[in-house]
């Protein structure tokens, strides 16, 4: 498979660890250095190609909260059980949503309940059932950073553009910096340098990050998602601090554009604006961290279409997602961890989904952290 | 055989006059399965097919005895349909086991409002895939049931063979040092059923790779007489079989992600919609559990066979912890390859 | 927000609408290509591109340059590396003095 093989060689793997062992050897850290990947898809190919094995016992990868699915709240499950019951309602969601736990059950329960759910691969998709079914109401399910913002925005302007009336969108888009900001922000948590958002980026650009590297001094490192990408992304972390620089760099190069892309930001900014604050599950309430439609654009709005309960539910008191989520415990450190929480019976979002630290590394991880070289 | 005159059907379609046990269902039953089975032992048409022991006793010392449903959707795919997974499944299941498969049972629950056109399309593919396989559908049973009480058409099948004498192939029977080998590509069917259903509104050139193993087995078996196990590689893929491997014969297992056969366009559905190949299922797949001193001759017998062609040495049993499965990446690295918990999801993170 | 996977854009399915066919090891899907087509250029000069696929949507133009660069400058270390293993072993002709 042509630009995903290559990112996969085993051979250039090995070279890039050698270098990371020099590295390691170079800057002699006091303490295990703690490098954080936001992105949910990170913590995936992390787990699933055994590069935390690979890696020297001074290097710790942290995962954190770049998991759109991870960080939704109870409540806006709920909502969303809300718009489906209705019986004119199709909703249509992406997989990993199906799974996730509010307070009365996930979509899938509801699925099975009777309610007209459906899974897509895309908003298009969606659409595409609006047209088919005219006297139904279709509402999808939009979830995801900036990465599927555009798509979404598209679809609605498409949308919009063929005068179809019976598509709308439940809106939980959110930001990516605002995130980083409330972990760079939280005391206690200290982290010595980022892997970044590889496809969050691939709209944004570069710009938004500047702040992390200038304000508050972090090494960070736009990263793909390939292993090899991740590995030479670590590995341009190590550099910078052993060259004592702290720069955005971005590794991802082949897809990451600096200015980012341009129709996607324009599509967004017509579509949406923010919100004020948004809750994320385990981490509260951040400012500006959502977007919602703009008043134009109301008619696409399911949460103005319909009405929804709109309650804020808790997180069951055992669950420790919100530590997970910041980096602050592992996932095997939270009280529940394959006890109560398991992937059969998932009390938070971050067991649910494939991306969630503590389902990759139930599904992939558990394996001693040195894996002999030549075994 | 003498031939004999069969009903034909007058209706499109099947109404619940069918399931009634009148006129109208000995029609369906002549028409459609007594048509397309067609066989010494069916054609008295008794309540049940009577088999002589004698002859059983005298392939082996041991019946084997399977069922399985069969609820497939959509009900026609690429390289199949659901008459021809409910064969070949249940022959597999007597075959794994190292049984000749004989005799099937084939028992069918039809929505009403289903095409007479559709139900002989899957009986006559029931048929000829019996028939290829040299197996008897021998007895039956027919319901229709009000729209909505099923999902067009179900179909239960129960077969019997006898497995020869000194053939003892147990899940509990690894031991460290065994391989473990496939006869090709994994993931196959379940990739080409997913796109079949459309939703997803993929393109693909994937075909199921349903098909009857009891020949496959029989090389192996004759080839490689101190095989440990087989088991075919249906729902939750690859590694469930290893799991439950693992877990019975209370070792550990190493897969390797390089030497695991994979085709071209199952890898691609897999990274479009980020499923792991591992865990779709497979319908013409055996995993088999093999001696180190016999493995060149399986592998040979395998592959001269043509469902075995990119026939596989994928790994071996271990010591270590028992019941788990790892897999070295192609990456170097190593990574759990743990039960499937529920279903998987496309996914888009 | 990550699943995304290159592609190739082998077939303009719909030139208003902006949707195209994009083939990713054989398996064919509908993608729109608004974020990836050019100002000034025809959209059938997308045949034959590489873009990155995320949720039905093309979303940036995979950079051959840049792809080749990554991967060489591994090369370059791999062979540095080599040649460091290399100076630090001992001379066979050396020592066979």
């Amino acid at each position: 498979m042509k630009y995903i093989d290559e990112f996969r060689d085993r051979a250039k793997a090995e070279t890039l660890v050698v270098e990371i062992n020099r590295l390691i050897e170079k800057i002699a850290p006091p303490a295990p250095l703690a490098i954080m990947e936001v992105c949910g898809g990170h913590t995936h190919s992390i787990f699933r190609y055994g590069i935390e094995g690979m890696l020297p016992p001074e290097i710790e990868l942290v995962h954190g909260p770049g998991c759109p699915v991870c960080v939704l709240p109870m409540g806006r499950i709920d909502d969303c059980l809300a718009i489906a019951d209705r019986s004119e309602v199709i909703l249509t969601t992406f997989g990993d949503a199906m799974r996730v736990p509010g307070s009365r059950g996930s979509l899938l329960q509801a699925k099975a309940a009777g309610a007209d759910i459906r899974m897509v691969y895309s908003p298009m998709d969606a659409l595409a059932l609006a047209r088919k079914n005219p006297d139904r109401e279709l509402v999808f399910f939009g979830l995801g950073f900036e990465t599927t913002m555009p798509s979404t925005a598209l679809t609605v302007l498409q949308a919009e553009r063929e005068g179809i009336r019976n598509f709308s969108v439940f809106c939980n888009h959110i930001t990516i910096v605002p995130t980083i900001k409330a972990i760079l922000d939280s005391p206690g948590l200290h982290i010595d340098a980022f892997l970044g958002p590889g496809h969050v980026s691939m709209v944004t650009g570069i710009s938004p990050y500047h702040f992390i590297a200038d304000y508050y001094r972090r090494p960070f490192v736009i990263a793909g998602f390939e292993p090899l990408d991740v590995l030479q992304s670590i590995w341009m972390v190590l550099k910078q601090i052993a060259e004592g620089r702290c720069q955005v760099e971005n590794q991802y190069g082949r897809v990451v554009p600096e200015k980012g892309n341009i129709p996607a930001l324009a599509a967004v900014a017509r579509v949406y604006e923010l919100r004020e604050f948004f809750e994320w599950r385990g981490l509260g309430s951040i400012d500006q961290s959502g977007v919602r439609f703009r008043e134009e654009y109301a008619a696409f709005d399911a949460e103005r279409k319909f009405t929804v309960p709109n309650v804020k539910v808790a997180d069951p008191s055992v669950c420790q997602c919100g530590e997970v989520l910041k980096g602050a415990i592992k996932p095997w450190q939270c009280r529940v961890f394959g006890t109560a929480c398991t992937p059969e019976n998932p009390l938070g979002a971050l067991m649910v989904s494939s991306e969630g630290a503590c389902a990759a590394y139930f599904q992939y991880g558990g394996v001693p952290k040195r894996v002999p070289e030549h075994a | 055989m003498t031939p004999r005159n069969f009903a034909k059907l007058s209706v499109p379609a099947i109404t619940l006059a069918h399931g009634g046990g009148g006129k109208a269902m000995k029609d369906l039953v002549d028409d459609v399965f007594a048509r397309a089975f067609d066989n010494p032992l069916l054609a008295p048409m008794e309540d049940q097919a009577r088999i002589g022991l004698s002859e059983l006793a005298n392939m082996g010392d041991r019946l084997a005895f399977t069922t399985d449903s069969y609820v497939v959707d959509p009900i026609f795919f690429p390289g199949g349909d659901i008459g021809k997974l409910a064969v070949c499944g249940t022959i597999n299941d007597l075959a794994v086991g190292g049984a000749v498969p004989l005799y099937l049972s084939c028992a069918v629950i039809i929505e009403e409002g289903m095409t007479v056109a559709t139900l002989h399309r899957i009986a006559q593919s029931m048929a000829a895939t019996a028939r290829e396989a040299g197996v008897a559908i021998v007895t039956g049973d027919t319901k229709v049931v009000t729209k909505g009480a099923c999902d067009k058409i179900f179909i239960t099948t129960t077969g019997i063979g006898v497995i020869p004498a000194g053939v003892n192939l147990g899940v509990a029977n690894a031991r460290p040092g065994d391989r473990v080998l496939v006869n090709g590509r994994m993931g196959d069917h379940g990739a080409a059923v997913l796109v079949a259903r459309g939703d997803l509104a993929l393109e693909t050139n994937l075909e199921s790779d349903c098909a009857a193993l009891h020949t496959l087995i029989a090389d192996l078996l004759r080839s490689a007489p101190g095989t440990r196990f087989i088991r075919d590689a249906t729902r939750g893929g690859l590694s469930t079989v290893l799991n439950e491997i693992a877990h019975a014969s209370q070792v550990a297992i190493e897969i390797d992600e390089l030497a695991t056969p994979l085709g071209d366009e199952v890898k691609g559905v897999c990274e479009i919609l980020g499923l792991d190949p591992l865990y779709l299922a497979n319908e013409g797949k055996i995993v088999a559990v093999v001696p180190p001193g016999e493995v060149q001759a399986a592998l040979t017998a395998l592959r001269a066979h043509p469902l075995g062609m990119d026939a596989a040495d994928i790994g071996f049993v271990r010591e270590g912890e028992a019941g788990r499965v790892t897999m070295r990446t192609r990456f170097g690295g190593m990574r759990i390859v743990d039960m499937l918990v529920g279903e998987q999801l496309p996914r888009i993170c | 927000m990550c699943l995304g996977i290159p592609g190739q854009i082998v077939r303009i399915d719909d030139e208003e609408n902006l949707l195209a066919t994009v083939d990713v090891c054989g398996v064919r899907r509908k993608v729109n290509i608004a974020c990836i087509v050019e100002d000034g250029e025809p959209i059938a000069a997308c045949i034959g591109v590489w873009v990155l696929v995320h949720v039905g949507f093309a979303m940036a133009r995979i950079d051959e340059d840049e792809a080749i660069e990554t991967l060489r400058m591994l090369e370059e270390l791999a062979e540095m590396q080599d040649e460091l293993r290399a100076m630090s072993e001992p001379d066979p002709a050396q020592a066979a003095e």
